[in-house]
């Protein structure tokens, strides 16, 4: 019995090595965090779909947004020996060992779409994704610009300690102070979704300050949407009454646009496969890339939004 | 005289599959039929560095799986596990990044406070007769609240002596590193052999499993037996969030939540009744291992969503139990 199954493993090993010969494309391995919004599977596709079209062998791992099965992941792409991984770490802190592990293994690392938190620059070739703060500003630009600089805010913020919530809010903050008279007066997390952005916006009509809300600043395109229905039913036009301004550009958020319900989306472009790509191909070949990578992206009023909406993938 | 004489033989020759070992049996067998198959299909899959993995990368399940495997040989069940590993591993890393603790005081605090939580568990399901089921969802509640009371993020750790921790391996040769999460898992298994084969405290596990009536005539101490594999299933628990710790070098207190469920079926898949009294710790390696087989095969597979190995386990699972009813003898059914 034990000698049979010496054999056969031995005799596996040996053909596979021999498959192993014949395969020379780009081989790449890509930790996704999850699949929890719109935004996320239209990343993910964007990522499938350009690596067939370049012929690329994408290993797709979800981590189903655990920490835990993102490290698994890397360590099994370091021992398939992959050419590169790509990573989208779903928190900042703890992806130091492992980094170094594919450092030893002369496998480069792009991180794509946030940032880990590490102590050495030289564990990851580049990171590739959106500005965050720079969407925050947009929005704030926005908002000032619309309401002629005058505005009470009520504010939506994202996931506690997650790097966009964090960002958006920097940004958004550092423009209003330029405007005396752009003021946020409530402000509570929505979580990113739907659901909590139309319970926090509901609890923030019902408090006694809710007659001076002139504007909303969503951090995300779900958030504002959940709040759209409870302005809606506290008998208010969202859109009108409130300016309602958001980030992440995803169709529904188009949508709601064009019936006027909200007034602009900062796009936040989950389609970034090409650019990813073009920058796997450099880094496999030895090229030099830069450390930062900016994801094309823009902004998104009314007016823009009918012409654009049939071309919106996501 | 030559009854004596005979006893040694007896014990040399290889077990043969008995009623009682044959869910083992097919354990191995399906556990290395997947390791052969995954082999095959990929490339690079038999390396020693995957096979080092499987071990590595699912310590945090395995320590847990092996501190259950008692409780459910002693006939209970601890759904308090999963939640431990979070509750402790965020109250470390805020002890030590927070509130200046050294190391290993909040280690050594973590370790007691998973044992005390599990005594407590004992004492209520041993004196009170209450339902171990209840009892540990109590705790599963009790944790998850604690934890996410201590921070609601994720605490990084910078600590020296953590970094330090989690860059511990032994360097076998290049490209086979045994990391330290490994090391402790192996160890533990080993300990757990031991003490479930030849300690009397093991032997006695299995006799309050097999049957709490006659273990008491017997003179047993049930009661004791009770808390203790309680006390200890908490203490792998919090030696899980220890080791997740250094895997991750951060403490979340959702890490691990819903392990509990994992643990249960990798306890299951290896073996272990959950009636209680049969079973033991290296049939919950083979179970540990079949989960990472399927893990590591889907992420070199690379295309399949890795919602499969709940799949393939769930089937399993399902496959394992049907075929513990039939084999179990009649007079055991009540």
């Amino acid at each position: 019995m034990n000698r049979f199954i010496r054999t056969a493993v031995v005799a596996a090993a040996t053909l596979s090595s021999s498959f192993a010969m014949a395969a020379d494309k780009l081989v790449v391995g890509f930790a996704q965090v999850g699949a929890e919004s719109a935004w996320r599977t239209a990343n993910s596709k964007s990522i499938k779909d350009e690596a067939e079209k370049r012929g690329i062998e994408l290993k797709f791992v979800d981590a189903q947004q655990k920490q835990e099965n993102q490290i698994k992941a890397i360590r099994s792409f370091i021992a398939q020996r992959v050419n590169v991984i790509v990573l989208a770490p779903v928190v900042e802190a703890g992806f130091e060992p492992v980094l170094r592990e594919a450092k030893r293994a002369h496998i480069p690392v792009i991180l794509s779409d946030r940032r880990a938190k590490v102590s050495d620059e030289s564990l990851y070739a580049t990171f590739i994704g959106a500005d965050f703060v720079e969407e925050g500003r947009r929005a704030a630009k926005f908002l000032a610009e619309k309401t002629g600089g005058k505005s009470t805010i009520a504010e939506l913020e994202g996931t506690p300690g997650s790097a966009p919530a964090n960002d958006r809010k920097k940004g958004f903050d550092e423009i209003i102070a330029k405007y005396p008279d752009m003021k946020v007066i409530m402000s509570q997390t929505g979580d990113f979704t739907r659901a909590k952005g139309k319970e926090v916006m509901e609890a923030f009509l019902k408090s006694p300050d809710a007659g001076k809300i002139t504007a909303l600043y969503a951090h995300n395109d779900d958030m504002a949407l959940g709040a759209i229905q409870a302005i809606e039913a506290a008998g208010k036009k969202p859109g009108v009454d409130i300016t309602i301004v958001s980030i992440d550009g995803v169709k529904s958020a188009f949508e709601a646009m064009a019936e006027g319900k909200l007034n602009c989306t900062v796009e936040c472009n989950p389609l970034i496969g090409p650019q990813l790509f073009d920058l796997v191909e450099k880094v496999a070949a030895g090229q030099e890339v830069p450390k930062r990578v900016d994801v094309q992206e823009g902004v998104f009023t009314q007016e823009q939004a009918k012409d654009a909406l049939p071309n919106r993938q996501y | 005289m030559s009854i004596a004489l005979s006893q040694p033989r007896v014990a040399r020759r290889l077990p043969l599959p008995s009623r009682q070992t044959l869910p083992l049996w097919i354990t191995l067998g399906v556990c290395l039929l997947m390791y052969v198959a995954a082999g095959l299909r990929y490339d690079n899959f038999f390396t020693p560095q995957v096979a080092v993995n499987l071990i590595g990368d699912n310590a945090f399940l395995g320590v847990t799986a092996l501190g259950l495997t008692f409780v459910i040989l002693a006939g209970g069940i601890d759904l308090s596990i999963g939640s431990a590993i979070g509750c402790t591993s965020v109250f470390i890393a805020a002890m030590i990044e927070n509130h200046g603790w050294s190391a290993p005081l909040a280690i050594g605090v973590a370790l007691l406070g998973g044992t005390i939580i599990g005594i407590v568990q004992g004492l209520l399901i041993a004196f009170f007769e209450l339902q171990p089921f209840l009892v540990t969802l109590g705790g599963l509640f009790l944790y998850r609240g604690i934890g996410l009371l201590v921070s609601r993020e994720s605490i990084s750790l910078d600590n020296p002596m953590y970094v330090w921790l989690s860059g511990v391996e032994w360097h076998v040769r290049d490209g086979v590193d045994i990391p330290l999460a490994a090391m402790i898992f192996v160890v533990l298994l080993l300990l757990c052999v031991y003490v479930a084969r030849w300690r009397p405290a093991g032997r006695a596990v299995y006799a309050v499993g097999g049957n709490e009536q006659s273990a008491l005539l017997m003179g047993l101490p049930v009661r004791r037996v009770k808390i203790g594999v309680y006390a200890f299933s908490g203490f792998c628990a919090a030696l899980a969030g220890v080791t997740a710790t250094i895997y991750m070098s951060s403490g979340a207190a959702l890490t691990g939540a819903g392990l509990e469920l994992d643990a249960i079926a990798a306890v299951v898949i290896g073996g272990t009744l959950l009636s209680g009294g049969v079973g033991g710790p290296l049939g919950t390696l083979l179970g540990v291992l079949i989960f990472g087989i399927i893990q590591t095969a889907i992420s070199f597979e690379g295309t399949l969503s890795s919602w499969w190995a709940r799949i393939v386990v769930g089937l399993l699972l399902l496959a394992f139990i049907l075929l513990q009813t039939l084999l179990q003898p009649r007079e055991t059914h009540s």
